[in-house]
């Protein structure tokens, strides 16, 4: 039983991240119809980033904030200067040009901070911790706490703030958001800036246990593109509530089924994907639309 | 003097043109109309204006030239458009909905605009917490005027507000118009196919066809006009 819920909690850990970055991937999803690729080498360079705001001295929290602000900054230029050129382009043009970004940020950092990996100091204690006679691990604690924090302050922020609002009804129905006067382009841009920021909250949360190094955050892009598209690619909760239901359901299997152990997760969690969508096209949280032809 | 007036208007998409050098002028406080048969570019011409069509030709609003602008700076200058199919946020509340009306303005209270809204469409307020999409057709025809009246428009746009309402509601609907012309002053260019409800609501209205305005005046000119009547009005 110990062993059960030392599982899950390591699992929510490890979903709050898969979910978050899911949620990265829905944000840009929703308003652009476009799956970033780069959403992960993004996070991968804003972790580096922080890394190198500690080594030089700043402590995790203050390089944590201004990583995030760098982030935000970083996904808003990618927006104006890479994809707003291709806005009206077909899908996969757009698609294609988010490849070459994961491409082009991937070789970027390695040529800056080299191929080697690094230890990333997270601000959780490693120690273990006993709650009725069971021990969890602190950081494990720390990361849902950070997760859930940043997951629910973005949902306070798309509920109940005027931009917020501009953003879901950029995202909705842009036509008619241009007539009330919202400037749709740079809600767009926001929106790059509110996924970079997302991503670098799960490089920063996912470096402590993983090591820093450029692929760093590929496997983890793999896990939440998965939960995204369980979630139903349309629905933040969705990407959320799968990303968690995912790293715990990858923990118990790596667990109690010798077969999958450490090695087969990944080939678990895709195969977990497609018996998803083979009984429901539309995921777990997503609308089918109907169409009338 | 004029509100709006265009001049030698064109605008096509992609290679057909819909507009072949529209001209007309509106005066600030009148209600006016443009009438036309299907294809007539009456839906294009208020597009135009907007700017949610790419266009050519001299369109001047209050002392600003609108043509060269895209939709969102025409619609911060004091234009709402409330556009064919009426452009509602189906996914969101009603309220949100009126909330966004207001996206563009600084001054004034949203609350006391938001109230003014319900008491106009008492319909709207018992409905404000509901989802856009679930209204039924007229709801939302005057979930669209609200949406447009938050925006404290100079000049409001208004393409087919009775298109697939019942007659009741499309009356209901012009009556309020009229209301709003005569107590805020509010300047109305609105397009119609149903000429009867139109002229009788305008003071002044335009005929297109083809791309090209081919009959204007009064109202009550419109109506004794024998190619209006014969074509538009049907005796």
């Amino acid at each position: 039983m110990s062993q059960f819920l030392q599982q899950v909690v390591s699992g929510l850990a490890s979903g709050g991240i898969y979910g978050s970055l899911a949620l990265a991937l829905v944000l840009i999803y929703r308003s652009t119809g476009v799956v970033n690729f780069a959403q992960g080498e993004m996070a991968t360079f804003s972790t580096y980033v922080a890394w190198t705001l500690m080594d030089h001295g700043l402590g995790f929290w203050p390089a944590f904030v201004a990583t995030l602000a760098i982030a935000f900054a970083g996904g808003v230029a990618i927006e104006r200067t890479i994809i707003r050129p291709v806005e009206n382009a077909p899908v996969l043009v757009v698609v294609i040009l988010t490849i070459g970004l994961l491409i082009l940020i991937n070789g970027a950092t390695t040529w800056i901070w080299g191929g080697a990996a690094k230890q990333f100091h997270g601000p959780f204690s490693t120690r273990p911790i006993s709650i009725g006679g069971v021990a969890f691990s602190i950081q494990d604690f720390g990361v849902i706490g950070v997760s859930v924090v940043a997951v629910a302050l973005l949902a306070l922020f798309f509920r109940f703030t005027k931009v917020g609002l501009a953003l879901r009804a950029a995202a909705l129905n842009p036509g008619s958001s241009r007539l009330v006067g919202i400037r749709v382009g740079w809600m767009l841009a926001l929106g790059w800036g509110l996924a970079a920021v997302l991503g670098a909250i799960a490089g920063t949360m996912a470096a402590p246990s993983l090591f820093l190094d450029p692929n760093m955050m590929q496997t983890v892009l793999l896990y939440a593109f998965a939960a995204a598209v369980l979630g139903g690619l349309e629905s933040p909760i969705g990407a959320v509530v799968a990303g968690l239901a995912l790293g715990v359901m990858l923990n118990l299997l790596g667990t109690y089924w010798d077969f999958v152990g450490g090695q087969l997760r990944l080939p678990a969690a895709l195969a977990v994907l497609l018996g998803v969508l083979l009984l429901r096209p539309q995921g777990l949280f997503g609308r089918m639309t109907v169409r009338r032809v | 003097m004029s509100l709006l007036e265009l001049q030698g208007v064109e605008a096509r998409y992609g290679q057909v043109k819909a507009l072949h050098g529209v001209s007309l002028a509106v005066s600030e406080g009148e209600i006016a109309a443009v009438l036309g048969a299907n294809g007539a570019g009456k839906t294009t011409t208020l597009r135009a204006i907007s700017g949610t069509v790419r266009r050519a030709g001299e369109i001047v609003f209050s002392g600003h030239r609108l043509d060269r602008l895209g939709p969102e700076a025409v619609a911060r200058l004091g234009v709402a458009h409330v556009p064919e199919g009426r452009g509602t946020f189906m996914e969101l509340t009603v309220w949100e909905n009126l909330r966004l009306g207001a996206y563009i303005r600084r001054n004034g209270s949203f609350k006391a605009d938001t109230e003014r809204i319900f008491k106009l469409f008492p319909r709207l307020a018992e409905r404000r917490e509901q989802q856009a999409g679930t209204l039924s057709g007229g709801e939302q025809q005057m979930l669209a005027l609200g949406r447009a009246l938050m925006m404290r428009p100079r000049l409001l746009l208004l393409d087919e507000p009775s298109l697939g309402l019942a007659p009741l509601v499309v009356r209901e609907i012009f009556r309020i118009l009229g209301e709003l012309n005569e107590q805020d002053g509010l300047t109305v260019l609105v397009v119609e196919q149903n000429a009867s409800i139109a002229l009788a609501a305008a003071h002044r209205a335009f005929v297109l066809e083809t791309g090209r305005v081919v009959v204007e005046g009064e109202s009550a000119e419109l109506r004794e006009h024998p190619t209006v009547r014969k074509s538009y009005l049907g005796y």
